[in-house]
C-alpha cells in the first residue's frame, strides 16, 4: 500500500477556530490529549438536576433502531453478512439509519446491523461463520485468502508445536485469539477531534524520520513499515469521513464535530478489525469540554447536548461483528465490548467526573437499559457524593453498569486509562496488551494428579510424569506435582501466545488504532486463569477434608469422594482464601518466568467472562465435589451456593485476591434483588453505595452488578449457574434464590412483582 | 408477672472461662439491608419463647442450638466488614429467635460495639420481663426494632402462644429510653389484616412517643420449608399471602393515625 503523498500540511498549525477558548498547554504543541482534557475540563461535583429526557428526533430515530434491532432477532439469530465485499476503512460508501435525523452520522457497512467480512484474522473462520448462518461465501474472496493472502489464523497453525495444538484440543488453554481478530487495543479516538487527520499524520511521519537510523534492524525495520502503515490507515479515514461529507483533516471546531471526529475514528478501527473486545477508550470528559464551550457561548442547549450523547450511543450499540456460533458459546450474546470507562479522579485530586459523565448514564433512561456500550465507572472513596448516589441509582433500575476501582488503578496506571473489553486498564495511546485468554487452572489441578494426562479423553497432553498413586490426596504430595506441572503449562502459554501476537503484527495489523497511538507503547502480554474457585476449593478439601481418588481401569483419576467439611473460598475465610491469594501469586510468577513477543510485560486477569461454562463442560469432576460438566464461577467468584455467610463475605473473599499479581484484572459478578437492598428507594441507593465504598476501600478490583427485575429472575430459574450471589431477603431471612425449589422461586417471582416483600 | 424471672422465658446467657459472656449462634449475615439503618452485620441467636404461626425461623427456636461464640468472636468477624459498616452508615443487629433471650450476651456485646463506635440494633418480639440485663441491653441500644404482632391479648396468644401484657409493658420502657424505635408489623390475612385489628395495632403506636418508623410486612410462605424439614406441621397451610389492596388498605389505616409508616 501507497501513502498518500497528498497530505495538506499548511493545515497543520495550531487552529484558532477550533482552540478558540481553550486553555494554553504544551498539548498545542505535541499530542498529548490527556494533557488538553486536564488544562480544559471542568469538574462536576453537584446532581443530576440538569439532565434532560430525549428530544423528539431522538425518540423517532430509536423507534427505527428499535425496530431494526427487534428484526435482527426475529431472523433468529441469523445476522445480515455482505458475502461479496471485504470490509476495510473505505470498502463501503456512507450508511444512514435515517439521514435527516441523526446528528451523528457513520456505519460500519453501508447499511444498518449489516455484517462486512473481516478476514485477515483468518479466513477459516469467515467461512465456517457464512456457512453456519446459510451463507456461501464470494468464490473470489475465498481464492484470494487462501491462494494469494495468506491470514493470521494460517501463519499461527504454521507455527504451532504439536503440544500447543493438544493443549488447545483438550481445553487446558482455550479463547486463545489464533483464529480471529485479537483486540484489546483502544486508539486514542479522541485525538481526531483535537487535532485533525492532517496534524497526526505530520506527527507520524516525523516519528518514521526518528527511524532513519544508522543500522536498520529488524525492530526498526518493522517500525518503519507500521508506521508507513499508520499513515495509510489516517488517509484512508480521511477519504471515509470526506464520503460522509465531513473534513476531518482539520480538528472539530463544535462540540457535534469533536463527536463526530471521535466517531468516525472509532468507525474506522472497527470497520477493519474484528477484534475480540473493540472498546472506546475514555472520551465522555474530553466531550465535555466542547459541550461546555459550546454551552457558554449560547451555540446549544442542554437538549442537544444530551441529543449528541444519545445520537452518539446508540450508534455504539448497533456495533457487529460476525462470529460464528461457537464463539457465541464462549461469551454469549454477541458482545462486542464498547467500553467506555466514566469518572475517576485526577492525579491532582481533583474529579474526571463532569456534566458529560451524568449524559452518558442518562443514555440508559433515555434509550433503555443495555449492555453496549459497556459503561464502566471508575469508583473512587473521593467521588462527589452526588455522583455515587446517581451511579447507584442507574445501576438499580438498569443493571447496566459495572464498577472499577480507580483508587487502586490509578496507582498503576495514571489518571487517563480506558478498559479494553471487561477489566484490563490501559493508559489510552500509550498502552496496548496481547490478548491472552485464559488457561484452566482447575483441569491443570487434575493433570497434575494424572501425570499430564487428560481425564476426559485420556491422551497425554501434558509431560509424562508420575501420576498420585495413594487413594487419599495428600496436600504436600498435590502442591508438589501442581506446581511443576504449572511451571509446564505456563511455558507452553506464553510460547504460544508469543506465536499468536507475532502473527497477529505480520498479517493482521491495526493500522489504524495504532495510529492513534505514540511512537513507543507498552506492551502487556495478558494472560489469564480460568477455574480459581474450583481450584482453590479443591486443594482447600485435600487439605482441610478427607479426598478419596476414584479411578478407572486404565488408573486415570476420575472422581473424588470428600468426607468431612471444608471451608469454601466465599466465606472470608483465610484457610482457603490464602489458598486462592496463592494461586493467583503462584501462576503469575511462572508466567513471568518466560520471554515474551516483543518484550512485552506479562500480566494475567481472572476473568471468564461467559466462558466459565464452556470450561465448566470441558473439565472433569474435581476434588471439591463438583461434577463434570458442571460450570465453573464465572470469574474470580466464589462457586454459586458454597458462600453462605452473605454477599459481603463473598466480596470479602474477592477482595483478598491480590491485584499485583492480576493487573489484567479481577472480574466479580454481583446480583442481588432489589428488594434486598433495602426496604425504601433511598435506602436501596445509599446500600448500594455503601457495598461499592466497602469493596473498593478492601481494594475489590471490579464489581458487575446485577439489581434484577422479573424478568432476570425468570432467567435464572433456568440459568442459576449465571446468578449465584441471587439473594432475597426478608425480614430476618435470607436465601439464595437458586437454592429455592421451583415452586418457591415461582413463589418469590410472583410475590415480589405483585407484591412488596 | 415477676419483672427478675423473666416469667420464665429465656435463661440468662453463660460466661465462658474467660469470664466474658459467650452466646449461642445460629449464623450471621453479613449484608443485612432490613434490619435497621445502612449495611447490617446481623447476628441470628437461638432460643424463642414464641410460637409465631407464621414464623419464617422455626430453627432458631432451640436456646441449645447453634455455634458458642464468645463476645470477641463475634467482634472478629464483625471487624471484617467495617469498610462496608461505616461507608453505608450501617451496624450491627441482633435477631433471632428472640436476641433477649440471651440478654447477658446482647449486653456485653452491645457494650463493645458503642465503644467502637458500632452502631447497634436489637430486633425482638418484645416479650422479655425487664431484668437488669435487659435493662443493660436496652441502654447499650441505639435502635430497637419491635416486632409487634398483635395488640389483643387473645388474638396474640392464639398467634404466638404468648400474652401481650409483658410487650406493651417492654415497649412503653423502651418509648422512655434515648433508643429510637422502629415497628415491624407482618400483616397475616385471617389474622392480622382485619380493619379493627389494624386501627387497634395503629393507636397502640400512636400511643408511644418515640416511633419513627413503621414497616408493614406482608405475610409470605418461604418459612414453611424449615418447619417441614423439623418435621413440625406447618401452621398456616391455607394461608395465602396478601393481595396488593389490602396491603394498601392497611397501609392507609397506619397512614391516617399519623404514623411514619413505610409505603409498601
Amino acid at each position: 500500500m501507497q501513502t498518500d503523498e497528498k497530505v495538506d500540511t499548511q493545515t497543520t498549525g495550531t487552529d484558532e477556530a477550533a482552540w478558540h477558548g481553550f486553555t494554553d498547554g504544551w498539548w498545542r504543541e505535541r499530542v498529548d490529549t490527556r494533557e488538553f482534557v486536564q488544562k480544559n475540563y471542568r469538574p462536576h461535583t453537584g446532581d443530576e438536576g440538569f439532565l434532560v429526557g430525549p428530544t423528539q428526533q431522538t425518540n423517532d430515530l430509536w423507534t427505527q433502531t428499535r425496530g431494526l434491532l427487534a428484526e435482527e432477532i426475529q431472523n433468529g439469530g441469523k445476522p445480515n453478512v455482505d458475502t461479496a465485499v471485504v470490509g476495510d476503512i473505505t470498502a463501503y460508501g456512507p450508511g444512514y439509519i435515517d439521514k435527516a435525523l441523526e446528528q451523528v452520522v457513520g456505519l460500519q457497512t453501508d447499511a444498518p446491523l449489516k455484517r462486512a467480512i473481516l478476514p485477515y484474522g483468518g479466513i477459516r473462520v469467515v467461512q465456517s461463520a457464512c456457512a453456519a448462518y446459510g451463507y456461501k461465501l464470494s468464490p473470489r474472496i475465498e481464492e484470494i485468502f487462501t491462494r494469494y493472502r495468506k491470514t493470521h489464523n494460517d501463519g499461527v497453525f504454521d507455527a504451532y508445536t504439536p503440544e500447543m495444538k493438544a493443549a488447545r484440543k483438550a481445553g487446558i488453554i482455550t479463547g486463545l485469539p489464533d483464529s480471529y481478530g485479537r483486540g484489546r487495543i483502544i486508539g486514542d479516538y479522541r485525538r481526531v477531534a483535537l487535532y485533525g487527520v492532517d496534524r497526526l499524520i505530520v506527527d507520524k511521519r516525523e516519528q518514521l524520520a526518528s527511524f532513519e537510523v544508522e543500522t536498520l534492524d529488524e525492530e526498526t525495520i518493522r517500525h518503519r513499515e507500521e508506521l508507513a502503515e499508520q499513515v495509510t490507515a489516517l488517509t484512508e479515514l480521511v477519504q471515509m469521513a470526506e464520503a460522509y461529507g465531513f473534513n476531518i483533516r482539520r480538528p472539530a471546531r463544535t462540540a457535534r464535530e469533536a463527536f463526530q471526529w471521535t466517531y468516525f475514528a472509532y468507525l474506522g478501527a472497527i470497520k477493519e478489525q474484528n477484534g475480540a473486545a473493540m472498546s472506546l477508550g475514555r472520551v465522555s470528559t474530553f466531550l465535555d469540554i466542547y459541550i461546555e464551550r459550546d454551552l457558554s457561548a449560547g451555540v446549544i442547549s442542554e437538549e442537544e447536548a444530551q441529543e449528541l450523547v444519545d445520537h452518539f450511543v446508540m450508534k455504539l450499540r448497533l456495533v457487529r461483528f460476525l462470529r460464528t456460533p461457537e464463539y457465541n458459546q464462549l461469551f454469549s450474546g454477541d458482545p462486542t465490548w464498547v467500553t467506555e470507562v466514566i469518572g475517576g479522579m485526577g492525579t491532582d485530586g481533583r474529579t474526571l467526573v463532569t456534566k458529560t459523565s451524568y449524559r452518558f448514564l442518562q443514555t440508559l433512561y433515555n434509550l433503555g437499559p443495555a449492555p453496549e456500550p459497556n459503561l464502566t465507572v471508575l469508583w473512587s472513596r473521593s467521588l462527589p457524593e452526588p455522583f455515587k448516589d446517581f451511579c447507584s441509582k442507574v445501576s438499580i433500575d438498569t443493571s447496566s453498569i459495572q464498577y472499577e476501582n480507580d483508587d487502586l488503578m490509578r496507582t498503576y496506571w495514571g489518571d487517563d486509562y480506558g478498559i479494553a473489553c471487561c477489566v484490563s486498564a490501559m493508559r489510552i495511546g500509550k498502552q496496548l496488551q496481547f490478548f491472552g485468554a485464559r488457561c484452566n487452572l482447575a483441569k491443570a489441578l487434575l493433570y497434575a494428579i494424572n501425570g499430564g494426562k487428560d481425564e476426559i479423553n485420556g491422551i497425554q497432553v501434558g509431560p509424562r510424569f508420575e501420576p498420585i498413586a495413594g487413594d487419599i490426596l495428600d496436600y504436600d504430595e498435590v502442591m508438589s506435582k501442581f506446581d511443576y506441572f504449572l511451571d509446564w503449562i505456563a511455558k507452553l502459554y506464553v510460547n504460544a501466545l508469543n506465536v499468536i501476537h507475532y502473527m497477529h503484527d505480520k498479517y493482521c495489523y491495526e493500522r489504524l488504532q495504532m495510529a492513534l497511538h505514540d511512537r513507543d507503547v507498552f506492551r502487556t502480554m495478558a494472560c489469564g486463569i480460568a477455574g480459581l474457585s474450583v481450584c482453590a476449593d479443591s486443594l482447600s478439601a485435600i487439605k482441610h477434608a478427607t479426598v478419596r481418588v476414584i479411578r478407572d481401569e486404565s488408573g486415570t483419576a476420575v472422581d473424588f469422594e470428600v468426607s468431612g467439611s471444608y471451608p469454601a473460598f466465599g466465606n472470608n475465610d483465610d484457610r482457603v482464601d490464602t489458598i486462592a491469594a496463592d494461586l493467583v501469586e503462584r501462576f503469575m510468577r511462572k508466567v513471568s518466568k518466560n520471554p515474551t513477543y516483543r518484550g512485552s510485560t506479562p500480566t494475567q486477569s481472572i476473568l471468564t467472562i461467559t466462558s466459565n461454562v464452556v470450561y465448566g463442560k470441558k473439565t472433569g469432576n474435581t476434588p471439591d465435589g463438583r461434577r463434570t460438566g458442571e460450570p465453573f464461577a464465572p470469574g474470580a467468584n466464589p462457586m454459586h451456593g458454597r458462600d453462605e455467610r452473605g454477599a459481603l463475605a463473598s466480596l470479602a473473599s474477592v477482595a483478598k485476591l491480590p491485584y499485583e499479581f492480576a493487573q489484567d484484572g479481577i472480574s466479580y459478578t454481583f446480583s442481588i434483588e432489589p428488594g434486598s437492598l433495602g426496604m425504601r428507594p433511598e435506602e436501596r441507593v445509599q446500600n448500594l453505595r455503601g457495598v461499592l465504598d466497602g469493596y473498593f476501600i478492601q481494594n475489590g478490583h471490579h464489581i458487575n452488578v446485577n439489581v434484577l427485575n422479573r424478568d432476570t429472575l425468570v432467567d435464572a430459574m433456568d440459568h442459576p449457574e449465571e446468578y449465584p450471589d441471587l439473594t432475597i431477603r426478608v425480614s430476618g431471612y435470607a436465601v439464595h434464590f437458586v437454592k429455592l425449589t421451583r415452586e418457591q422461586q415461582l413463589d418469590v417471582i410472583n410475590r415480589t412483582f405483585h407484591g412488596r416483600l | 408477672m415477676d419483672e427478675e424471672s423473666g416469667a420464665g422465658y429465656g435463661t440468662p446467657g453463660g460466661h465462658a472461662a474467660s469470664g466474658t459472656a459467650v452466646g449461642r449462634v445460629h449464623s450471621v449475615e453479613t449484608m443485612g439491608t432490613l434490619e435497621g439503618p445502612g449495611l447490617r452485620f446481623v447476628v441470628f441467636l437461638q432460643g424463642c419463647p414464641l410460637r409465631c404461626r407464621f414464623c419464617h425461623n422455626p430453627d432458631t427456636w432451640e436456646r441449645q442450638a447453634g455455634r458458642v461464640m464468645e463476645v470477641e468472636e463475634v467482634l472478629d468477624e464483625l471487624s471484617g466488614y467495617r469498610t462496608f459498616i461505616d461507608a453505608s452508615g450501617g451496624g450491627i443487629t441482633c435477631t433471632g429467635g428472640e436476641p433477649l433471650v440471651q440478654s447477658e450476651f446482647v449486653a456485653e456485646l452491645f457494650d463493645r460495639c458503642r465503644k467502637l463506635n458500632i452502631h447497634t440494633a436489637l430486633d425482638t418480639s418484645g416479650y422479655a420481663g425487664l431484668s437488669d440485663s435487659v435493662r443493660r441491653v436496652i441502654a447499650g441500644t441505639d435502635l430497637v426494632l419491635l416486632d409487634i404482632k398483635h395488640t389483643t391479648e387473645d388474638a396474640h396468644r392464639e398467634l404466638t402462644g404468648v400474652s401481650f401484657e409483658p410487650i406493651e409493658r417492654f415497649a412503653r420502657f423502651v418509648d422512655e429510653s434515648p433508643a429510637l424505635l422502629w415497628i415491624r408489623h407482618v400483616l397475616v390475612p385471617g389474622f392480622t389484616l382485619h380493619l379493627d385489628t389494624l386501627r387497634a395495632t395503629a393507636a397502640f403506636l400512636s400511643s408511644l412517643r418515640s416511633v419513627s418508623r413503621v414497616d408493614l410486612l406482608p405475610y409470605h410462605e418461604l418459612g414453611r420449608h424449615k418447619w417441614e424439614a423439623l418435621g413440625l406441621r406447618y401452621p398456616l397451610v391455607h394461608v395465602a399471602p396478601p393481595n396488593r389492596r389490602d396491603v394498601n388498605k392497611a397501609y392507609n389505616v397506619f397512614l391516617d393515625a399519623g404514623l411514619p409508616v413505610t409505603r409498601p
